[in-house]
């Protein structure tokens, strides 16, 4: 058993502003933790989390790898998620390099072929689009959820990249809903970008289906 | 955190700013130094993914000198402990990095840098 982070820092203030971890991070949680063996014996040197809001799943992968065996960068369009993170991080004792970007703006050129694990929970919730895009202008805690069409607005823009990010044996683990049609979505990365996938982990949390997609070279 | 292993993946995004837009150049910039594990097989499996010329001149812009000017073939520990210090242990705590080719200014706060972009400076 990997301990779940400690969170005890953050305080309802905080996810006022920020995501506070729920059901959809606890799967991802349990994802990673059945890949721990493979995980490690990969021997990461580049995690990158996109969206990582209180910073808890990286805290997690850290605990799972080892404080100085990767590092660990993380990104996300709200200032007080990237702040959150890189408490989170010294919290629990894993250094974690936090950027306020969008995606993986300001980064790409850099790594691309670089990373060994991309870790992705959107914003999956299916919405209108103006509503995903004032989100996303507002960079805002509103922008945790807000996922425009079929709940794909955003993690779309990030697809488009993963093929040119992921190192030769790197795999991204990706959080979907039902409504985001994954098994389009699958097909859609293996035609497009020759990128082979499986759900790792499903589990019914309230109204939503809950997804991990793992990603990789085929 | 802005530790230099991060300043060395970081790129104006700027509209239109696509050449000579890295490395990003330290401003006004308050530096902590804290101790971090030690671990030379992260250093050499990192090593490859390093634009070497940019963390030179980025550490020594900081006040760093122990690094070699060119990667060197062989690594030694002592190169080792010196590349660990340099790009992990020296933390940009506030500041600002600047564009070479456009000027762009990215604050750094709280250690962290800020890289959003304004709509109109979207590429
Ligand atoms: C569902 S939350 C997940 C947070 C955290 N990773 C977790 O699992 O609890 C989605 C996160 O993505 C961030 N986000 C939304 N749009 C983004 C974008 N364009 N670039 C980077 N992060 C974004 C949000 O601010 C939020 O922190």
């Amino acid at each position: 058993m990997i301990p779940t982070p400690d969170l005890s820092h953050l305080k309802k203030t905080d996810y006022d502003n920020v995501y506070e971890p729920a059901e959809d991070t606890f799967l991802l949680l349990d994802a990673l933790e059945e890949d721990a063996e493979e995980l490690k014996a990969m021997q990461p040197r580049l995690c990158l989390e996109v969206g990582s809001g209180s910073g808890c799943v990286s805290s997690f992968m850290g605990s799972i790898l080892g404080a100085a065996t990767s590092l660990y960068l993380t990104t996300d369009i709200n200032s007080f998620a990237s702040r959150c993170t890189s408490r989170t991080g010294t919290q629990n004792k894993i250094p974690i390099d936090s950027v306020t970007t969008s995606l993986v703006s300001s980064l790409l050129p850099r790594i691309q072929r670089a990373v060994d694990v991309l870790i992705f929970n959107p914003p999956y919730v299916p919405t209108y689009t103006s509503e995903a895009q004032e989100a996303q202008d507002g960079r805002d805690i509103r922008g945790a959820w807000a996922g425009g069409i079929n709940g794909m607005q955003v993690t779309d823009m990030l697809l488009e990249h993963v093929e040119d990010l992921l190192s030769s044996n790197g795999r991204f683990y990706l959080v979907a809903v039902k409504e985001n049609n994954i098994s389009e979505l699958q097909q859609r990365m293996r035609q497009q970008y020759d990128l082979e996938s499986k759900i790792v982990l499903q589990r019914k949390a309230g109204r939503e289906h809950l997804h991990v997609i793992r990603f990789s070279r085929s | 955190m802005v530790r230099l292993i991060t300043h060395n993946l970081l790129a104006c995004h700027a509209k239109g700013c696509t050449t000579n837009n890295f490395p990003l150049q330290f401003k006004d910039v308050s530096i902590e130094l804290r101790e971090a594990e030690f671990n030379p097989e992260f250093l050499k499996g990192f090593m490859p993914r390093i634009e070497w010329k940019a963390l030179v001149d980025a550490a020594r812009q900081l006040g760093d000198t122990t690094l070699p000017s060119e990667m060197p073939e062989m690594v030694d520990d002592e190169f080792l402990k010196n590349l660990h210090h340099a790009l992990l242990e020296v933390h940009v705590e506030e500041g600002a990095m600047v564009c070479p080719n456009c000027n762009h200014v990215y604050p750094v706060s709280n250690g962290i840098p800020n890289m959003l972009l304004a709509e109109h400076e979207i590429a």
